[in-house]
């Protein structure tokens, strides 16, 4: 995980005289095309997949276009996010989102943490922590999604037989709660997987110095670990803010959307599947990603987080 | 590590079981209700006071569950072994060779990495229409390998990183060409970041639901996760918790043994690419 990288070799010795420069660009040029030929089935792969649809949903979202009703499709403009941003709807659920997003990855983080601390100094059984511990990442979302619903479902549950036979799905505060919770279990694992790579960067002599000069525990976590795993921390928060921000699985399952609890994906569901209003869905869709690009820049650029694969943070 | 007094120790060992507990408890209950006879279901007691394979025996002889079955299997191993062999040749273009656009590739997989694919489901969902890919085993090969692509772009340029390149050098000072080179010296290296690469990938396709339910209609390529989510019971007022139950635990036996065989790959892999920024 931390193994240095090996030094970036010079391609190609300088030196004098025109025939070696010659080859040497020569071999540039071949590495280059293999560079592209390598490349080039990833490249079409994703493109034919993203770039292509995102522009046809930039020109459906400006049309009247309801599947159930396609006569009436015709150029409207920019009525159709009008439409959904004067909508209170889309405020509630983008709320619910925002809520979801933020109070889950907090807690993430906080128990990410301590997962991290535990997986990576506990003086035993640190291969089977970390087996089980990554039980909840494998696990199909909506398997864990569905035992949280049993298991809060009055008359079946055991945890609703614990709290009076209650029905905590069917209302929108407790509801949310549950969510939270489901996502909570399900993706702290990943969390502290990273935060555990993070950890690793920490040298160990750093630590002991402190340690012979006093500093108590809490303050070497916070004076030390924490500095110097920042930037493993930020990209940790980044991946997850923007996974939670996508949140659809766990509520589909857990509520559906009801008692309003849905997620801005979950309304856009909803609009495509139920209403099969195109025009409408895929504004909220444009919408959506502007917000995703939204949060995305505050990281990058607000908390000066590397944007992974640059290699800035190295 | 300096020494440990009994007091560490022990309390060492509760965090670790505390945390086991909190991992395992969700799971087992699932594998409690996939247990009870129908009448049970209504007992809200952990274990099972009786025990019965009959929601297993049920859905394991219904098509809307062995058919969604094969097809997470055949659709999870095709899109796996596409999305491994296209994102290795991409990685390795960008841990090893000099071109311009490299940025571009690393920029482009990090944004499809991160879109919300409640966006790309809408266009998909028509387009897929219009070309005859709705409801078949291409129409969600073929999101799972472009989605799948940049954490497995992220994870083999990571692990492409760390081989060796002076075997490269020899091999071509031997007379080989790049390609050979690459074929014949770095892809065996390369092999266990692959095999880990690919469960990553694979388990990202087995949990996908979004997609599943959005691209498909029928059980001719929906997959299990999918299938599952619209279970009814033998009639509208009976909820099929017990067939859920056990269609959950069946799905979920293929991550327990990869979990339990790939611990140490699954964790080199997912931190690897993160850590190196």
């Amino acid at each position: 995980m931390t193994t240095t990288t090996p030094p970036v070799t010079a391609q190609e010795p300088r030196a004098p005289g025109r025939r070696r420069r010659a080859r040497a660009s020569e071999g540039a040029r071949e590495e280059r095309r293999l560079g592209w030929l390598l490349c080039a089935p990833a490249v079409i792969v994703m493109l034919a997949v993203t770039a292509y649809p995102i522009g046809y949903a930039i020109y459906l979202s400006l049309q009247r276009y309801i599947l159930s009703a396609p006569q009436l499709t015709k150029f409207v403009g920019f009525a159709n996010y009008g439409a959904v941003l004067s909508s209170p709807f889309w405020w509630h659920a983008l709320w619910v989102t925002l809520v979801i997003t933020i109070v889950s990855v907090a807690i993430e983080l906080v128990l990410g943490m301590l997962l991290a601390l535990l997986m990576y100094r506990t003086i035993f059984g640190r291969g089977t922590v970390r087996t089980a511990v990554l039980i909840p990442y494998g696990i199909v979302t909506i398997v864990a999604a569905f035992s949280w619903q049993y298991a809060w479902t009055p008359s079946t549950g055991y945890l609703s037989a614990l709290f009076n036979n209650s029905a905590p799905l069917t209302k929108t505060g407790t509801a949310v709660a549950i969510i939270i919770l489901a996502e909570v279990w399900k993706t702290t694992p990943f969390m502290a997987l990273l935060l555990m790579a993070g950890l690793s960067l920490v040298p160990e002599d750093l630590l002991k110095a402190a340690r012979v000069d006093g500093a108590s525990g809490w303050q070497r976590f916070w004076r030390i670990t924490v500095p110097l795993m920042k930037p493993a921390i930020l990209v940790a928060l980044l991946f997850r803010t923007l996974d939670a921000f996508r949140i659809f699985d766990n509520i589909f399952i857990l509520t559906g959307g009801t008692n309003g609890t849905g997620s801005v994906s979950i309304l856009n569901y909803d609009n495509l599947f139920t209403g099969f209003n195109f025009g409408i869905g895929s504004a909220m869709s444009i919408l959506i990603m502007i917000a995703v690009a939204i949060i995305a820049i505050i990281f990058i650029k607000g908390f000066g987080t590397a944007a992974p694969g640059t290699d800035i943070s190295r | 590590m300096a020494a440990t007094t009994p007091q560490q120790r022990v309390g060492w060992g509760f965090a670790n079981l505390f945390a086991i507990a909190l991992a395992l408890i969700p799971v087992l209950w699932i594998v409690s209700l996939s247990f009870k006879t129908s009448a049970a279901i209504t007992d809200p007691s952990f274990i099972p006071s009786q025990w019965t394979w009959a929601n297993y025996s049920g859905i394991l002889t219904t098509s809307t569950f062995i058919r969604p079955l094969l097809n997470s299997i055949g659709i999870g191993l095709i899109s796996t072994f596409i999305a491994v062999v296209f994102a290795s040749m991409a990685a390795y273009a960008v841990a090893r060779l000099r071109f311009p656009g490299k940025a571009l590739l690393i920029g482009l997989s990090l944004l499809i990495a991160m879109f919300p694919a409640i966006a790309l489901a809408t266009p998909l969902f028509n387009i897929e229409r219009i070309l005859g890919l709705f409801d078949t085993w291409p129409g969600l090969i073929i999101p799972y390998v472009a989605t799948g692509l940049p954490l497995g772009i992220y994870t083999l340029s990571a692990f492409f990183r760390e081989i060796p390149w002076e075997l490269e050098k020899a091999a071509k000072v031997d007379g080989a060409t790049p390609f050979q080179a690459f074929v014949r010296v770095i892809a065996p290296l390369a092999a266990p970041g692959m095999v880990t690469t690919a469960i990553l990938v694979f388990l990202y396709c087995w949990n996908d639901f979004l997609f599943a339910i959005t691209l498909t209609s029928t059980t001719r390529a929906r997959t299990a996760p999918a299938a599952m989510g619209f279970f009814t019971g033998n009639s509208q007022f009976q909820v099929p918790t017990g067939s859920i139950s056990a269609a959950a635990v069946v799905i979920t036996i293929p991550i327990i043994i990869f979990v339990l065989f790939f611990q140490r790959r699954i964790v080199a892999g997912l931190t690897s690419g993160a850590v190196k920024g």
